[in-house]
């Protein structure tokens, strides 16, 4: 079965519901954007796909050996984070945490993971450097390293180029098409970003409270032209 | 000088006060930088006004003072908490209104029961007032709160510097939330007696932020903290001991004032180089 598949999901939020009834599926090494307009409730369902929110009806299956505390999420910046005091290695370490069970401290193959985490994205010389002294761009390397080492094959990202210039923003885009084609990661990317984030997608899917749109990135082109 | 404050030291309350005021403020310190960071800092101004009229309700009604603010308070960690989750918007509103409300009502208590004089050790603490019952409280409250940050310092780390993300890779943020904060509630209530409700807060806010300044490694700002919240502590007490009519919780405020100012300048200069 798919990595993970939503049977006709309800989620309410504050007692409106936030999406009704969505079907979806995502596949292994599968690169899918969701695209939606503010208040679209794409952050609610991914957060209910994440099991923070329980939907209010409907099934959320999680498959193909996936574990639910296995997806590396990268959720929405929040402005406490901007200058926290924390060196980068132990923000990208914190990804581990699943990993831990019962035990108190990281052994010596997880911090090496870590490590290589943090090879793959360019940022191990600024291991020792605070979180809070690194530019847009080096913060989000650093959180996705974080949801790298928190991942078995699926990461989930909330905007993560909503605060950053063109520049840091097509670099990012060029790490996530790495991680997906040379590594196989499945992704799944909240964005409203409508051109170049569906550039490197396999699958699209618009949502507006119910899905508007799932399909492939040709079908989207095609459908954008059809409802333009 | 030095040897006048030492000679302090022979006194039980002055031993019984060095002993609860150092692990206090290292509890409150080390519980201080997950709740500063984490925007909760009124939290512990909002527990101590509660504890003000806890303890003016159990002075009141001849009760063991610690038997009843200590469990009032829990309960006042466990809804502001709550309150701060829940409203985002209104939550610091909120608690302003619950800790208002409490100062209130425990002023109304005193004026009627024990004369408006008495305030005042209320409000700036009293040494005297500790007892054998204080030191255990905080020996053992000392011993859960290392714990914590020894055992589950991972978590602890996770929790406050991304909750949803915590909670998605399978932390129990909530377990953990509401046991820092029953810790909380228990350290302001014992520092409180010394400190006294107006100053109690500063040892949660001024040491986190003084190790701040300096350190960028969240590992060397949580064992800065400790160790400036209890040198400062030390600092303090020895000064107000000398100066005999000094409130020994102003005193502390001060140094910790201090030492802000002078990590501060001590963090500028470091990040110039």
């Amino acid at each position: 079965m798919a990595l993970m598949e939503l049977k006709s999901v309800t989620v309410a939020f504050e007692g409106h519901a936030a999406v009704e009834n969505v079907c979806l599926k995502l596949e292994r090494g599968e690169y899918t954007v969701m695209l939606g307009r503010n208040g679209s409730g794409k952050s609610t369902l991914m957060r209910a796909m994440l099991g923070l929110v329980r939907p209010k009806s409907g099934q959320i299956l999680v498959g193909d050996g996936l574990r639910r505390d296995h997806i590396g999420y990268m959720p929405q910046k929040t402005q406490a984070q901007r200058d926290f005091p924390a060196a980068v290695e132990e923000v990208v370490r914190s990804g581990l945490i699943n990993r831990m069970g019962r035990r108190m401290f990281y052994t010596a193959e997880e911090k090496a993971r870590a490590f290589e985490n943090m090879r793959l994205l360019s940022i191990e010389d600024l291991r020792k450097t605070s979180y809070a002294a690194l530019s847009g761009g080096q913060q989000q390397r650093a959180l996705l390293a974080r949801a790298l080492c928190a991942a078995d094959g699926l990461l989930m990202l909330d905007e993560p180029v909503s605060a950053l210039d063109p520049e840091a923003t097509e670099e990012f885009y060029g790490v996530l098409r790495m991680l997906h084609r040379e590594r196989g990661m499945a992704i799944l990317m909240i964005s409203h970003d409508v051109r170049s984030a569906v550039r490197d997608a396999d699958k699209v899917v618009v949502l507006d409270r119910e899905v508007r749109f799932d399909g492939t990135r040709a079908a989207y082109a095609q459908w954008r032209k059809d409802n333009a | 000088m030095l040897e006048t404050m030492l000679s302090y030291l022979q006194y039980p309350f002055m031993q019984r006060a060095i002993v609860v005021g150092a692990l206090v403020s290292l509890c409150a310190a080390l519980l201080g930088v997950s709740l500063v960071l984490k925007r909760y800092s009124m939290i512990g101004d909002g527990l101590s006004h509660v504890g003000f009229c806890a303890l003016s309700i159990a002075a009141a009604a001849n009760l063991a003072p610690l038997a009843v603010a200590i469990p009032v308070v829990m309960a006042a960690a466990f809804v502001l908490l709550r309150l701060n989750e829940r409203t985002r918007v209104k939550g610091d509103a909120a608690i302003a209104m619950f800790s208002t409300t409490a100062v209130a009502v425990g002023a109304i208590v005193i004026s009627m029961t024990r004369g408006m004089g008495e305030v005042s050790d209320y409000l700036f603490g009293k040494i005297l007032s500790l007892t054998d019952s204080d030191v255990a409280i905080s020996i053992a409250l000392c011993a859960a709160v290392l714990a914590i940050f020894i055992f589950l310092y991972h978590r602890v780390f996770a929790i406050t510097f991304d909750e949803p993300f915590a909670r998605a890779t399978g932390t129990r943020v909530g377990a953990l939330n509401t046991l820092i904060a029953l810790l909380t509630a228990v350290t302001i209530v014992i520092g409180m007696r010394m400190m006294g409700t107006m100053l109690i807060s500063s040892l949660i806010i001024f040491p986190p932020l003084t190790a701040m300044r300096f350190f960028g490694r969240f590992r060397d700002v949580t064992i800065g903290a400790g160790v400036i919240a209890v040198v400062c502590f030390l600092i303090g007490i020895l000064l107000s001991s000398y100066f005999e009519r000094m409130p020994a919780g102003a005193c502390v405020v001060a140094v910790n004032a201090a030492m802000f100012a002078v990590f501060s300048c001590a963090g500028a200069v470091l990040r110039r180089r």
